[in-house]
């Protein structure tokens, strides 16, 4: 065993820590071509990363990039940078550390492609523009190691599989260039593994102690949960009391719109005036950084947060985390509660605060899960062909390739290793000749194939290139800011597609203040104070995620019991009544109720299948019944279950769910669907078809854009089979429409359907009717609506 | 009826859902800012491959109105063409348009975007007059009984963006018509100056729809 170097122990004893045993493994195995060490939050992770790093460069002192560093988050790169200057300046060595971010200026950027420093900080975009440069192969000459912070975040995304492609490209700049990747505690660490490591390399996984168990229960309140809806609102004097009993508290909402509610109402009861600030990824830039620093200072009792606050950085004094809602998936929760008390020795302490009766159910399943360290998880898929497009452009961006030579090394990145010839070759056409089956641009193909290379026909493209380099693309933005005489700060963003509803006088909530929607000025909604007014519209989408299948199991083997006696009193007996009424869903049938009320035949199907299977199959059956003619009205849909209501009972609710009608269903619904257009644009923009940051774009005022639904309809109809269709097909179903879920609930009931009729309304179906989100269904709907909106507006006018 | 009838200046016209314009009485029909070519342009111009088809779809909009409407005269509002370079369209394309301009008259007006004469026949004008109406590319400020096209108005309405006709009652602004073209808000600056009070929208898609265009907000 190698011993610390003498400068380090001493650095370590003099501050009295003890180097924890992973730290010294990852030093061990310093030589290893691919590592990853999953340890949980405050374990010394990004020290245990660097550490190899340090001994080396304070042994064999030298010039020019030793170590890349990349994280998902800007934040947490300046962060490390922090953290790493101290014990380096304490050491005195010869190291140095800098950031590179979209926030880094121009002519620091500029310095850094002149003279790296030995540890770059930077984040998968900023790599991949580093590696459109011509000039990547002198900036990343020497370059060691690369360390990848929050691999198992970045494995869920895009970002991830794009990061995996630029680093197959630094193997072949860098040979012999040696891979972390640090994790958290994750389901399926093997799957990260082949993830991080340059295909077919072997990679360690290191596990360090996960430290004791967490300390996690559901928060007891005065007032039982409702029936249904979100937020959690009815247990805010319960958190309250937590607050003050607890130095710091994070509280977690599934939402923004949520956590705004939220806030609002915190702050209306929270009679000791604690400080309290709210976090989340819609707001202002400043907002944020504001309520991070009083973080870092100490001065906060608790922020209200979304996800926004799941990575990365240390937040010192947090004593406890409250989850409100349904966790949705084991993982993240455990995840989450992480974020509690950063000492590494010390249980985290966590509450999880259920927004209804349902779930309390899932927040019992998901207690037991979480004690029984049994993470879930879907396993991604091969890695999507629409960064593979943007990664060949990129390449193309920084010199002529042969194409062997690309596919060779692409198939080195782990969620590419399967990678067929053919899928990459479409890809290279793609980005080539467009790919149209009409082969339309022979003289201005993007790229041009010269002696045996590929290469950009116009040197000019390589700026638009750039620009549009990375895979995030969240739905459309539009800057919220106070009108000028309100000092014109900007507040945060909201979805153009919320923002298109609003009518000016319209108010809406927006980092815990109401605001009035005055006007639309220079792309951005100037809004003025309105307070003491209730909101008229207080929802702005956020992500909405689905139950995993996992915790859905869960949920099925706990109602499949004689008594419930870990579950509160009442909601214990709602399942008691359900099962006198109809009976209890079970975990290999499949339960359907059909029942009148409110003068209409109702449909309960409860497929455990997550909101967004769910809700696809309220689609597809309620399309299956108006080919029946049973004059379907309407539906909506939770993680559990969808409601439907028409005109006619429904007979037999197994002839609905016939695999291939519902399959038939699928695609004819798809091919004018919103979903798909959304999916469409994300992969348009990814695999640059269209790009996001137009130079001069928006300077006329006049928009020069046109919507990608233009686009996808003329693809529909003339090119089908164009590639780019086939990505949306795969990442829709995959995602939005989430159709394999609803397969695997067939796979899961094999047919055994209990079709109970009960006459009236029964317990577990009752809180479906007051969930919102109900769908109307009407072919014809969306063209009566427009017709007499226009009449009223018409005669409201006086111009009929 | 899907269409919208309406007088401007004394005249009866109609405003097709497509977005075109028909003058029955006469045998006009009036497309504004087809855009042909667009994805040639944008491919020669930024590298950006989008899918060729737009001029086909264009096309085949304005051979079925002119199918359905058997006009003696065509008027096309300017911006025909994306730029001049895109005016050498396709021979499949070229022979399509032929076939449309033939046994009739077919008036290009020049726009922004196309500015001088094409190759493919038809008369070229900076603007033209028939009885009341004046048909050119760019509203001016004051006329009266104008035609024009340009601003690509559109506008939402229950949630849905549709393009539009703007009409008040000295002049009327047609949607464009081309398939790979964008819009530009109704209520947007650029008409506030232009259209009188009391405009109204007309709605194009399944059918022609009017609504009052909302006022500006102080």
């Amino acid at each position: 065993m190698r011993p610390l170097p003498a400068p380090f122990s001493n650095w370590f004893s003099a501050r009295g820590w003890q180097v924890h045993p992973h730290q010294i493994a990852m030093l061990h195995r310093a030589a290893a071509p691919a590592l990853l060490l999953v340890a949980p939050t405050g374990g010394g992770k990004t020290l245990a990363g660097f550490l190899p790093t340090l001994v080396d460069l304070a042994e064999a002192p030298r010039s020019g990039l030793h170590t890349l560093y990349i994280s998902p988050l800007k934040a947490l790169a300046a962060d490390i940078r922090r953290n790493l200057t101290a014990p380096i300046t304490e050491m005195g060595l010869p190291i140095r550390v800098e950031d590179r971010t979209g926030d880094t200026s121009y002519t620091k950027r500029q310095r850094q492609r002149a003279d790296p420093p030995h540890i770059l900080l930077t984040t998968p975009e900023s790599l991949a523009l580093l590696l459109s440069y011509e000039d990547a192969p002198r900036i990343f000459a020497g370059l060691s190691r690369v360390v990848v912070d929050e691999i198992h975040a970045l494995a869920e995304s895009k970002r991830g599989d794009q990061l995996m492609l630029c680093l197959s490209r630094l193997s072949t700049l860098c040979p012999g260039l040696r891979r972390v990747g640090l994790s958290a505690t994750v389901e399926d660490p093997a799957a990260i593994a082949r993830f991080l490591a340059r295909h077919p390399d072997p990679c360690e996984v290191l596990t360090a102690d996960p430290g004791p168990d967490p300390d996690i229960s559901m928060l007891e309140t005065e007032a039982p949960p409702p029936w249904a809806g979100g937020g959690g609102r009815y247990a805010i004097p319960d958190i309250l009391a937590q607050i003050r009993r607890h130095r710091t508290t994070l509280i977690f909402h599934n939402t923004r719109a949520q956590a705004e509610l939220f806030f609002r109402d915190l702050w209306l009861a929270n009679d000791d005036g604690l400080p309290i600030g709210i976090h989340h990824g819609s707001l202002a830039r400043e907002a944020r950084e504001r309520v991070e620093a009083a973080m870092v200072r100490g001065e906060l009792r608790a922020v209200v947060c979304t996800g926004s606050l799941d990575l990365g950085i240390d937040w010192g004094d947090v004593d406890l985390v409250i989850q409100v809602g349904a966790p949705k998936n084991v993982k993240r929760l455990v995840q989450r509660i992480g974020r509690a008390n950063h000492r590494y020795n010390a249980p985290s302490k966590a509450l999880l605060v259920p927004a209804n009766r349902w779930e309390v159910v899932e927040c019992q399943a998901a207690l037991e899960a979480v004690r029984d360290h049994d993470l879930d998880g879907d396993p991604r898929g091969p890695g999507p062909r629409d960064v593979l497009c943007q990664h060949i452009l990129i390449r193309a961006c920084s010199g002529p390739f042969a194409a062997d030579d690309l596919y060779a090394e692409v198939t080195t990145a782990g969620p590419y290793a399967a990678l067929t010839r053919p899928d990459f070759d479409a890809c290279l056409d793609f980005c080539a000749t467009g790919g149209y089956a009409l082969r339309a641009y022979d003289r201005w193909q993007r790229l041009m194939l010269r002696n045996g290379n590929w290469t950009l026909r116009d040197p000019r493209a390589t700026r638009d290139i750039r620009m549009n380099i990375g895979t995030i693309t969240d739905a459309e933005m539009v800057k919220v800011r106070w009108q000028n005489r309100h000092g014109g700060a900007a507040l945060g963003e909201v979805e153009e597609s919320f923002a298109a509803t609003l009518s000016p006088g319209d108010t809406f909530l927006i980092g815990g203040q109401i605001v009035r929607y005055v006007g639309l000025r220079e792309m951005a909604l100037e809004v003025t104070p309105a307070p003491g007014r209730e909101p008229k519209i207080a929802v702005f989408s956020g992500t909405k995620f689905s139950t995993s299948t996992q915790l859905s199991e869960r949920i099925l083997r706990l109602l499949d019991q004689p008594d419930w006696p870990r579950l509160p009193a009442h909601t214990a007996a709602w399942l008691a009544l359900q099962r006198d009424m109809s009976r209890l869903p079970q975990p290999d049938r499949l339960l359907v109720e059909t029942f009148p009320a409110e003068g209409r035949a109702h449909l309960c199907l409860y497929g455990f299948a997550g909101r967004a299977a769910q809700q696809t199959l309220g689609l597809l059956l309620t399309r299956r019944m108006e080919e029946e003619d049973l004059n379907p009205l309407g539906f909506v849909a939770t993680d559990y279950a969808t409601l439907i209501w028409g005109l006619d009972p429904v007979p037999d609710p197994a002839l609905l769910l016939d695999r291939a009608a519902l399959r038939d269903g699928l695609d004819t619904w798809l091919k004018g669907n919103a979903v798909m257009k959304r999916t469409f644009r994300n992969v348009a923009l990814v695999a640059g078809l269209i790009q996001r940051n137009h130079p001069g774009q928006r300077k006329s005022g006049r928009q020069a854009t046109f919507s990608s639904d233009i686009l996808y309809d003329t693809l529909h109809r003339f090119d089908p089979d164009h590639l780019l269709l086939q990505i949306t097909r795969e990442e829709a179903m995959r995602g939005l429409v989430s159709f394999g879920r609803i397969e695997k609930m067939l796979d899961r009931i094999g047919g055994r359907i209990d079709h109970v009729t009960p006459g009236r309304v029964t317990p577990l179906a009752a809180p479906l009717f007051l969930e919102h989100g109900r769908v109307p269904v009407d072919g014809a709907a969306r063209d009566r609506l427009l017709e007499e909106t226009a009449a009223r507006l018409m005669a409201e006018a006086g111009l009929s | 009826m899907s269409a919208y009838d309406f007088r401007l200046c004394e005249t009866a016209l109609t405003a097709l859902p497509s977005g075109a314009l028909y003058w029955a009485e006469q045998g006009v029909l009036v497309v504004s800012d087809l855009h042909l070519g667009k994805s040639e342009r944008i491919a020669r111009r930024s590298g950006v491959l989008l899918p060729p088809y737009e001029v086909t779809e264009t096309l085949s909009r304005l051979d079925a109105d002119i199918a359905t409407t058997a006009p003696r005269l065509v008027i096309c509002l300017g911006d025909s063409f994306d730029d001049l370079k895109a005016a050498d369209l396709a021979e499949d394309h070229a022979l399509w348009l032929t076939r449309l301009m033939a046994g009739r008259r077919w008036v290009w007006i020049e726009g922004n975007h196309d500015p001088g004469p094409v190759d493919l026949g038809g008369e070229h004008r900076t603007e033209l007059t028939l009885g009341p109406l004046t048909f050119r590319h760019i509203a001016l400020l004051g006329a009266t009984g104008e035609v024009s096209g340009h601003y690509h108005p559109k506008m939402r309405v229950a949630g849905q963006s549709r393009r539009c006709f703007l009409l008040d009652g000295a002049r009327l602004i047609l949607p464009a018509f081309g398939t790979y073209t964008g819009g530009l808000s109704s209520d947007s600056i650029a008409f506030s100056g232009l259209m009188e009070e009391g405009a109204i929208a007309i709605l194009t898609g399944r059918k022609a729809l009017p609504v009052p265009i909302p006022k500006d907000t102080p």
